[in-house]
């Protein structure tokens, strides 16, 4: 191992980690949103609604991220409003990740018994009321692992940017290796990067995890 | 937009090629990536003295990583430590590596859904290890797995578009080709690409709903 | 927080474990196809590799799949066509008196030197540029083509050379590539985005994702002639000497190649090729 690549181009890998990070948590908050949006969808009393969402998650969860990432890139330029590669490629990390949250939003959601709504609603509350205060609250906390899970694939998964010169790590990681020709070297060092993000992410979700088998 | 000119004879039957190269390799990596998951699922299930915390590390280390790194890895880095692997080759390996970890944490998973009273009531009427793995716990477990297990194949045949950064010439590859030709090909192509995706894992899906339905 | 960091050193100090375990694994694979017998041996020796060559009987190409008028996959025929496919052509007649005894497996410029030094390929033809960076890596061949950094850009662009190219323009680039240290040499602080290969980088060229593109002037008249919305500007305003590479020692590969080529010149025959495909004969 040439421990030289790190040192000297620590500043690149930095820049790459940087861009990794960044993109993850914009990626992860839109995700989220949408994914939240689309559960609620499917899981509420509007039938078109219900199909679109239903549509949506199946739609996403069949096709690969790079083809996401390649409409969001390639879609907007054909309208005359091109996205850079690091937009284009962090809006379809949301998009695609959004279909799987969705569905483990709509799975906690489940998880919470039907019988809590029908006391909310009969006691007067509205449907968005019973979802808000009632159901919603106790279904974050079973789906915070698989949310975690979502994140770390989320993390993992930004490593296409590359491919749309997204300015992530894995770019950088081909810079450096244009310039080092030291192939294994450069990307061991760019896994540790990617292990110093996921690992701790891991072991938190283990961790929640083991805290909800023992409550039930 | 020329819909008439990306659909052509010639580069429709060279997406299909493509798609041919996307199936082999999945396939492949399905087969391998599904014996390799279980046993070292089991492994870790049974919880075998130093073979077990091994496999934990290398299961979690891997699992960490992002898959587009590993292909890459073992593509062209590998090599500098004197493993060369053909294209092909690498790439299965890749992504049986990748797939393998994901799977060894289902059936693990799975294998610990079943209830331990079950395993200590076979154990007192006098079963090997063995015995209460392969006739009470593996039965159960495996049907419990079979969802989570097909999602992951899925996931298997979006990830081999990964594959595009060492040139293997599967269908996303090919896309990227025939929309090099033209680029009012664009959009209808990756319309097309997404259809063909969603299709075939479409299929894959009902497959194991009806497999599902027949086990309960 | 702790167990996390002891959970992350295990894991650290395992990686060299499963290294190791993807390396057996690997071997284990590559066995287990052992049809594969056309991936020539990684050849550190003087004078055994073309003996290897020969004893195929077949030349293991490294050439690109994305480069109208050098290297271009044709999705109808499946054919790849270009220059340096005839420039292989000659040397696989030159070494096993066969023009069709060859095997072309697909580059970039990110990808060649590392499968070449894996010994996948006996050599690389794929518009590679002879620079002393590379000589430490490689063994390169006469040159046998003459190019230069240029700029292509969408018609009715602002830039019409490397002069209008300042810090704020985007110029987009392919990995690996001598064009990308070249530009950022010529304009200090220019924006240079890098791409896996050619066609994403014209991709993204059409999909206004830089200003202009920058690589060799021959690459890029293949791609104005693709695409008439687009034209080569200015003066090129670099040297691109293009060379053969070979797996470094391997200088009989290196002489066969020159000797092949010394041919082409004076049979006229690269005269030949050189029109066919550039369109005019190459100055003297």
């Amino acid at each position: 191992m040439d421990i030289t690549i790190l040192t000297e181009y620590f500043g690149t890998y930095m820049e790459g980690f940087r861009g990794t990070v960044l993109s993850s948590l914009m990626a992860l908050a839109g995700s989220f949103l949408l994914g939240a949006l689309i559960a609620v969808f499917r899981i509420g009393p509007l039938r078109p609604l219900r199909w679109f969402g239903t549509g949506y998650v199946e739609f996403l969860r069949n096709i690969p991220l790079l083809l996401v990432v390649y409409i969001f890139y390639y879609g907007p330029s054909v309208l005359g409003m091109p996205l850079d590669g690091f937009t284009a490629g962090t809006i379809g990390l949301a998009v695609y990740t959004s279909s799987f949250i969705a569905e483990a939003i709509r799975a906690g959601i489940m998880a919470v018994p039907q019988g809590q709504t029908e006391a909310a609603r009969s006691s007067g509350l509205s449907y968005s009321q019973t979802m808000v205060h009632v159901i919603l609250p106790q279904a974050i906390r079973l789906v915070i692992p698989p949310l975690g899970n979502q994140f770390i694939n989320l993390i993992k998964n930004s490593s296409v940017l590359t491919i749309v010169a997204g300015l992530d790590l894995m770019y950088f990681a081909d810079i450096i290796n244009a310039d080092t020709y030291r192939t294994f070297d450069t990307y061991v060092f760019v896994a540790l990067f990617y292990l110093a993000l996921t690992l701790p992410l891991s072991y938190g979700v283990r961790v929640w995890e083991r805290r909800l088998e023992r409550k039930y | 937009m020329d819909f008439i000119g990306a659909y052509s004879a010639e580069n429709l039957s060279f997406l299909m090629e493509g798609l041919g190269v996307t199936l082999i390799v999945a396939g492949a990596s399905i087969v391998f990536s599904f014996l390799i998951g279980c046993v070292v699922g089991i492994i870790r299930y049974i919880q075998l003295p130093v073979l077990s915390p091994v496999l934990m590390v290398s299961v979690e280390l891997i699992r960490n990583l992002p898959l587009l790194l590993i292909i890459f890895f073992m593509r062209f880095a590998l090599p500098e430590a004197g493993i060369r692997l053909g294209l092909v080759t690498a790439t299965i390996i890749g992504l049986t590596i990748f797939e393998a970890a994901m799977i060894a944490e289902i059936v693990r998973g799975g294998l610990n859904s079943i209830d331990r009273g079950q395993v200590e009531a076979a154990r007192s009427s006098g079963l090997s290890t063995f015995q209460t793995l392969w006739h009470i716990v593996l039965p159960q477990g495996l049907r419990r797995m079979i969802p989570p297990l097909v999602s992951q194949f899925i996931a298997l045949l979006k990830d081999t578009s990964l594959a595009v950064v060492v040139s293997l010439p599967e269908l996303m590859h090919h896309a990227g080709i025939v929309i090099g030709h033209g680029y009012s090909y664009t959009i209808p192509i990756l319309l097309l690409v997404a259809m063909i995706y969603f299709t075939v894992n479409f299929l894959l899906s009902i497959v194991s709903r009806r497999l599902e339905a027949r086990q309960v | 927080m702790r167990k996390s960091m002891k959970l992350f050193s295990i894991a650290a100090a395992c990686a060299v474990f499963v290294l190791a375990g993807c390396g057996s694994n690997g071997a284990g694979g590559n066995a287990a196809s052992g049809g594969n017998t056309s991936t020539p041996a990684a050849g550190e020796s003087t004078g055994a590799a073309l003996g290897k060559i020969k004893e195929r009987g077949k030349l293991v190409v490294g050439v690109k799949y994305d480069t109208k008028l050098f290297g271009l996959k044709d999705p109808a025929s499946g054919n790849v066509e270009g220059f340096d496919i005839d420039i292989s052509k000659a040397i696989a007649k030159h070494i096993l008196d066969d023009e069709n005894a060859i095997e072309l497996k697909e580059v970039t410029s990110k990808t060649r030197i590392p499968m070449l030094n894996n010994g996948e390929i006996d050599m690389v033809v794929a518009t590679m540029t002879i620079t002393e960076e590379r000589k430490q890596e490689v063994d390169f061949s006469d040159v046998y083509f003459q190019a230069g950094q240029s700029l292509l850009v969408k018609k009715g662009s602002p830039i019409q050379g490397i002069e209008d190219v300042t810090a704020d323009t985007t110029v987009l680039g392919t990995k690996g590539s001598t064009s990308v240290k070249n530009i950022r040499d010529q304009v200090s602080g220019v924006k240079v985005l890098e791409f896996d290969n050619y066609q994403d980088a014209f991709n993204a060229l059409k999909a206004g994702q830089g200003a202009a593109l920058t690589t060799d002037d021959s690459i890029l008249y293949g791609m104005a002639a693709q695409d008439p919305n687009y034209e080569v500007v200015g003066k090129p305003f670099t040297d691109e000497p293009y060379g053969i590479a070979v797996q470094k020692g391997n200088t009989d590969v290196v002489e066969a190649i020159n000797e092949t080529l010394k041919a082409l010149h004076d049979s006229g025959e690269y005269d030949a090729i050189y029109e066919k495909w550039i369109g005019k004969k190459p100055a003297e």
